[in-house]
């Protein structure tokens, strides 16, 4: 484990030159540049409110404001697009850096935290400009925004556990990919993240319940739009499952590394 | 520290098939699942290499090569056996591996050194003189898409070989990029070996290995078949590939150690090789530029569509110092019967420098031995070449100077 870390600390300026070059690759030759990576999730927060809040005149119970909703669904979208970035790009870290792999000699575990790292950076940039849209709102968020810090942690810890996995078993199964692409759609739906859990008829609430996500999920929309601290004993199973999946993976990731090369 | 650098034990890789990918998976969980199908690309391979060796590894494609090498750098894990590793090993396997085609040189530069596991201090120092090395100008700073391959290469080349390994792993990459460059970096590869580097290259090209190595390991299906002085290796290789259609090998030690080898399908061979002097005498020891007869005599054992002859006066590392046959020179024989024998009568100045050499022939049907290889003889004659008479010079080629001084 520590020999992890010590390769990892070697490796630490070709990891934040990964990040930075992630980044700039992304939005290299577009006349906006850094400015997608807000503009895109702010667009898709502006359909589902315009659709649902005042198509479907869906309204946050217990709240009267219009913007209540709007900050409801960006928070919701800032745990899940941290989640979704870090499975889906984990789902196919092996299979991207194939040429890598098979070609140079470098502590493989730098690639999981060069994911992270580029997830973290893209999620702040996509909080701040939540921020600003809030004060233009006239939202003031409070001290529990705070509790952000421990969540993001915890939605890292468990996207980077089970995508892990997933990408290790995608290099030897690809269907293993292809599935998780579905299954990861269906799963944004299953979680209370456009909806409020009270409006889901109730055969379906234990779904959402067993659903890992939706605790992080509603945490984030506790100490964000509520300005409360999450509940942090419905919260402890998912702790202990992320923390699991983590070291699973870590296990798994081992045992496969060798077969890994020659697969690829 | 020990002068045995790199240790190759007892080496195997296998690559092991399931006949489901869920079995591989349950295999790693210790559930004692049977594989459908085991290859070994390689097994039972020793070798040791000593500080400052370079040495080829040769072979047919499948042969294990790039396995060995990818077991040697550490990408791929061996099954069986170990390989022990002191100091830095540099591989160049593949140029230009993680470059971003929207990131600048200089970028792009940083990005892979770090790849290589260098610190922020140390790339900052190395990168100067990276682009002085790529010679690339004002390109340096501008994104890797706009450059031509040849560009690509040079940066990716200077980046690789930045610092001085104590081992360096080269992976056919050499023939790539311009003349200018391909000599540059040929140099750049010589000036490690002379500072203590290790080389390890593997190539089809015999003339790198013969410039570069002065030993060579032979492998054939996974397997180390040879091991031992370059020209040695090369002509066993060569001959190999002819067996493989069915044609004999015949290996005989010649006076000296030298290690004479004679392949081809049979259908015609060389009966007589002599070097004679102007008045048809025979002789061993040649001035520099002697005028001189090489005569050679062929038989035909079974009737053959075309004949050619071809012949290639190699120095003592085996290069190539002149070569050509009957093919080019317009004089092959057309369907020629059985029983015919043939002699040659070759006339040129031996403009070469002193050194011993060796000459190899070659009765083919066209313009290569690849079509129809009727018999090729490596080492078919040894002869001196001594300045008697000539100004000192060095080198392999004798280019008579004039020289005019102007003193002011």
């Amino acid at each position: 484990m520590l020999e992890l870390f010590r390769a990892l600390w070697r490796y630490r300026f070709f990891i934040v030159s990964s990040v930075r070059n992630d980044l700039r690759a992304r939005f290299a030759r577009s006349h906006f540049g850094a400015a997608w990576m807000v503009l895109q999730p702010l667009a898709q927060v502006a359909i589902f409110s315009l659709v649902l809040s005042e198509v479907l005149a869906a309204r946050l119970p217990g709240t009267t404001s219009k913007s209540a909703y709007a900050i409801y669904l960006m928070a919701g979208l800032l745990s899940w697009s941290l989640f979704s970035e870090i499975t889906s790009r984990c789902l196919t870290l092996f299979v991207d850096n194939a040429g890598l792999l098979k070609k140079m000699v470098f502590p493989r575990i730098c690639l999981p935290v060069i994911v992270v790292g580029s997830a973290l950076l893209n999620n702040l940039l996509l909080f701040m400009a939540m921020l600003l849209i809030f004060a233009l709102m006239g939202h003031a968020p409070s001290l529990e925004l705070a509790w952000l810090l421990p969540l993001t942690a915890l939605t890292v810890a468990f996207s980077l556990g089970l995508g892990l996995m997933m990408g290790v078993l995608n290099v030897f199964l690809r269907d293993v990919g292809q599935v998780m692409a579905i299954v990861l759609q269906l799963w944004f739906w299953l979680t209370p993240i456009v909806y409020m859990p009270s409006i889901v008829p109730g055969g379906f609430q234990s779904w959402i319940a067993l659903n890992p996500m939706t605790p992080i999920v509603q945490a984030y929309q506790q100490s964000i739009l509520h300005g409360q601290a999450p509940d942090l004993v419905g919260m402890a199973w998912v702790v202990g499952l992320a923390a699991l999946l983590l070291v699973l993976a870590l296990l798994l990731f081992r045992r496969a590394s060798p077969d890994m090369v020659d697969v690829l | 520290m020990s002068a045995c650098l790199l240790e190759v034990e007892d080496l195997g890789k296998v690559y092991r098939s399931y006949s489901a990918e869920w079995r591989r998976v349950l295999h790693w969980m210790g559930l004692p699942m049977a594989s459908v199908t085991e290859h070994w690309a390689l097994r039972h391979v020793s070798f040791k290499i000593e500080r400052g060796e370079a040495i080829g590894i040769v072979g047919q494609n499948g042969a294990g090569k790039s396995t060995l090498l990818k077991l040697v750098t550490g990408t791929a894990r061996a099954n069986e056996g170990k390989v022990a590793c002191i100091g830095r090993v540099s591989a160049i396997l593949e140029l230009g591996m993680g470059f971003g085609p929207d990131l600048t040189g200089r970028e792009n530069c940083r990005h892979a050194a770090g790849l290589m596991g260098h610190s922020e201090a140390e790339i900052s120092r190395m990168l100067p003189e990276i682009e002085a090395f790529a010679e690339i100008g004002d390109y340096f700073d501008q994104p890797v898409r706009t450059y031509s391959s040849g560009m690509q290469m040079r940066v990716a080349f200077g980046v690789a070989t930045a610092v001085r390994p104590d081992i360096l792993i080269v992976d056919e990459a050499l023939a790539v990029g311009d003349t200018y460059f391909q000599h540059k970096s040929f140099d750049r590869i010589r000036q490690f070996r002379e500072q203590g580097t290790t080389l390890l290259i593997v190539s089809h090209d015999r003339s790198a290995v013969q410039q570069l190595c002065d030993r060579a390991i032979l492998l054939d299906k996974g397997r180390l078949i040879k091991d031992g002085g370059v020209e040695e290796v090369m002509d066993f290789y060569n001959a190999l590939i002819a067996e493989r259609e069915n044609q004999t090998v015949t290996v005989r030690q010649l006076d000296g150690g030298r290690v004479q080898t004679i392949s081809g399908t049979g259908e015609a061979s060389v009966e007589k090789v002599g070097l004679h002097d102007a008045r048809g005498e025979p002789i061993e020891f040649v001035n520099v530029g002697q005028p001189v007869e090489l005569r050679i005599q062929a038989r035909v054992h079974q009737s053959v569509p075309r004949l050619v002859l071809g012949y290639i006066i190699r120095d003592r590392l085996g290069q190539a110092i002149y070569g050509t046959n009957t093919h080019y020179t317009r004089q092959a024989l057309e369907a020629v019967a059985a029983g015919t024998v043939v002699d040659y009568s070759i006339r040129f100045p031996m403009n070469i420098g002193a050194g011993t050499y060796s000459i190899s022939t070659a009765l083919v049907s066209t313009e290569t031995h690849l079509e129809n290889n009727y018999e090729w003889r490596d080492l078919a004659l040894l002869f001196t070449v001594a300045n008697l008479d000539k100004p000192f010079f060095v080198g392999t080629a004798w280019v008579a100077p004039s020289i005019e001084l102007t003193v002011s």
